[in-house]
């Protein structure tokens, strides 16, 4: 999978409270609506800034706090292409794979907001090709990578009826 | 080699030993999804082709954030899971019953369980020896529709607490105290294993507040060894036929250990706008607060009541200042109720919500106004939590919330009781 776009840079910390805001919880049936308030409390350009394959990228600890699976999911849908962060909290990291939205591991600290970045899954490498540096990703276990392959953990069940997974 | 808790309730449900670090696909005896993670669940569980609920006995419907409904949006969200639990008979807990985490620790969770929740604070449950922990909506539609998922075996950090809590120093305290020392990701994919002395002698209320905040250290879930305060507080709600002791073995492997004594602790609160901006309550008496929330799965217990009724009992909340108290089941307000607690807060001037989340996530029933500042019981403050991006919460115990209420300013709850 590769995805090329270009960078919004985001600091440490970023709370599933800051992507999809609980004063909003009455769209949670309305996921394009929802789509329109992304990451509102971290920059509340952002969706309007944000065109199609856009890279979100991030410092530490990205998607903390809440359960809520509608905070990649509106990601995914309002069109970011991937996630970049150095690091990434438990619940949110299954629930993007689980949407199909890729998230990556790796050192953010170089990427600047508006480089053009393209992010291949396959050799496990960014390329930043508005500075012209290689960064190195932290490969996604296989079970991840699975589901991520089927296209989010719907499709890996609609697939195979079951947890078709190597563990 | 030994196992952790976590270790030990994996292998057990999976047939197999399994270490920190291995995957393995696991039975799930709980599920649990509320209104605001239900719709999609529901939603997800159908286009993954799955029939129902694989046990619907023990599939749990919380209608708990938005309750008694503020918006028709929700009320339609509400008329949605009221209609998929009759159809496929799963549990519903409508409007009243209690936040989710009570409900489950007070009917549910018992040592050796796994339990899955589309909530992040459904490893509450690790206080009654379970395997609980928090996941998105499709990974709890798997659970549901399924009755397994899978799980990496986290890797362990053992917190020995020794000696006794002073007075006036509470669980949330320590546990405030413990996320500063880790940080908001000190614990991503561990499990924070509780034991030692303060921990023996802890009531199971605390325990729930320690391991309800795991979460907000990063952790997959939080644990207490399952012991004679875990055998009572079943036995209290008739489900001592669950109990069984369950503890770590001598000889497992830790990634970490944290020793505390629990003696040198002090009142603690988190600062805006993160729950490990952490600072004893001298460091920030004084400021002031236009709201005080007393409730929710982290500390909305009857004990957590009496200790707010003591300090509030025939004194009165200061003007301009407006105290909300929460139960946080229909069982911890029932108690409330008949122990006079909740007429001792009503006469201090408490106004009392039904049993929910609202507050605590921003959806109703104590919204902030700009630039207003809340101190709260509860387990999260980052920015617009409690529905305003431009407000403030600081986190804290509900002794330290009743002495701020008294007196309109942050206030060290030992110099009022």
């Amino acid at each position: 999978m590769i995805v090329e776009g270009y960078a919004h840079k985001f600091g440490d910390g970023i709370s599933t409270d800051h992507i999809a805001p609980g004063r909003y919880y009455h769209l949670r049936s309305r996921l394009d609506e929802l789509a329109k308030h992304v990451l509102e409390d971290a920059d509340p350009a952002f969706a309007a800034k944000l065109r199609p394959g856009d890279l979100v990228v991030a410092g530490r600890n990205f998607g903390l706090g809440s359960s809520r699976e509608h905070a990649p999911a509106i990601m995914k849908l309002a069109g970011v292409g991937a996630v970049l962060a150095s690091s990434v909290a438990r619940i949110f990291f299954r629930n993007a794979i689980n949407v199909g939205l890729p998230v990556v591991i790796c050192d953010t600290s170089r990427i600047i907001g508006g480089d053009l970045l393209k992010l291949d899954l396959e050799k496990g490498v960014v390329a930043n090709l508005t500075q012209g540096f290689l960064v190195r990703i932290s490969p996604l276990p296989p079970v991840m990578l699975a589901i991520l392959g089927d296209g989010g953990l719907v499709e890996h069940v609609r697939r195979h009826g079951r947890l078709a997974l190597e563990v | 080699m030994g196992q952790t808790l976590a270790e030990k309730i994996l292998s057990e449900k999976a047939g197999r030993s399994l270490h920190a670090g291995e995957f393995a696909v696991v039975p799930v005896d709980v599920t649990l999804v509320q209104d605001g993670t239900g719709p999609l669940a529901v939603r997800q569980l159908e286009a993954m082709g799955l029939a129902g609920p694989h046990r619907p006995e023990s599939t749990l419907v919380f209608l708990d954030h938005g309750l008694p409904s503020p918006r028709q949006e929700l009320s339609n969200d509400h008329l949605f899971l009221r209609d998929f639990a009759r159809l496929t008979g799963c549990r519903l807990y409508d409007c009243g019953s209690g936040v989710c985490h009570q409900v489950v620790a007070e009917e549910w969770a018992s040592p050796g369980q796994v339990v899955v929740g589309a909530d992040s604070h459904t490893c509450t449950g690790g206080a009654l020896g379970a395997f609980a922990t928090g996941m998105g909506s499709t990974d709890v539609a798997v659970a549901m529709g399924l009755g397994e998922n899978w799980f990496r075996v986290p890797e362990s950090v053992r917190v020995v607490v020794s000696g006794e809590l002073p007075a006036g120093v509470y669980a949330k305290d320590l546990m405030l105290w413990l996320i500063g020392q880790l940080g908001a990701d000190g614990a991503t994919y561990q499990a924070l294993e509780f034991d030692g002395e303060a921990i023996s002698a802890m009531d199971m209320s605390g325990r729930l507040t320690l391991c309800n905040m795991a979460v907000e250290a990063g952790a997959k879930t939080g644990l207490v060894g399952s012991d004679q305060v875990t055998r009572e507080y079943l036995a209290a709600s008739g489900r001592e036929w669950q109990w069984r002791e369950l503890q770590p073995d001598a000889d497992a492997e830790y990634a970490s250990r944290i020793e505390v004594d629990a003696g040198q602790l002090v009142p603690m609160v988190a600062r805006p706008h993160r729950v490990d901006n952490v600072a004893p309550v001298s460091e920030v008496a004084g400021t002031p607060v236009h709201q005080v929330f007393i409730g929710s799965c982290t500390n909305g217990r009857i004990e957590d009541l009496r200790i707010a009724a003591a300090v509030l009992r025939d004194r009165k909340v200061a003007a301009g200042v407006r105290l909300l108290v929460m139960p946080a089941s229909r069982r911890v307000y029932l108690e409330a109720l008949r122990a006079g607690v909740l007429a001792d807060l009503v006469e201090a001037g408490a106004a009392v919500s039904p049993p929910g989340c609202g507050p605590c996530a921003g959806v109703h029933l104590g919204i902030l106004g700009d630039g207003e500042v809340c101190l709260s019981s509860t387990n999260r403050n980052f920015q617009g939590r409690m529905g305003n991006p431009n407000s403030s919460v600081y986190l804290a115990s509900p002794a330290t919330c009743a002495a701020t209420a008294l007196y309109g300013v942050i206030t060290d709850p030992r110099e009022v009781v």
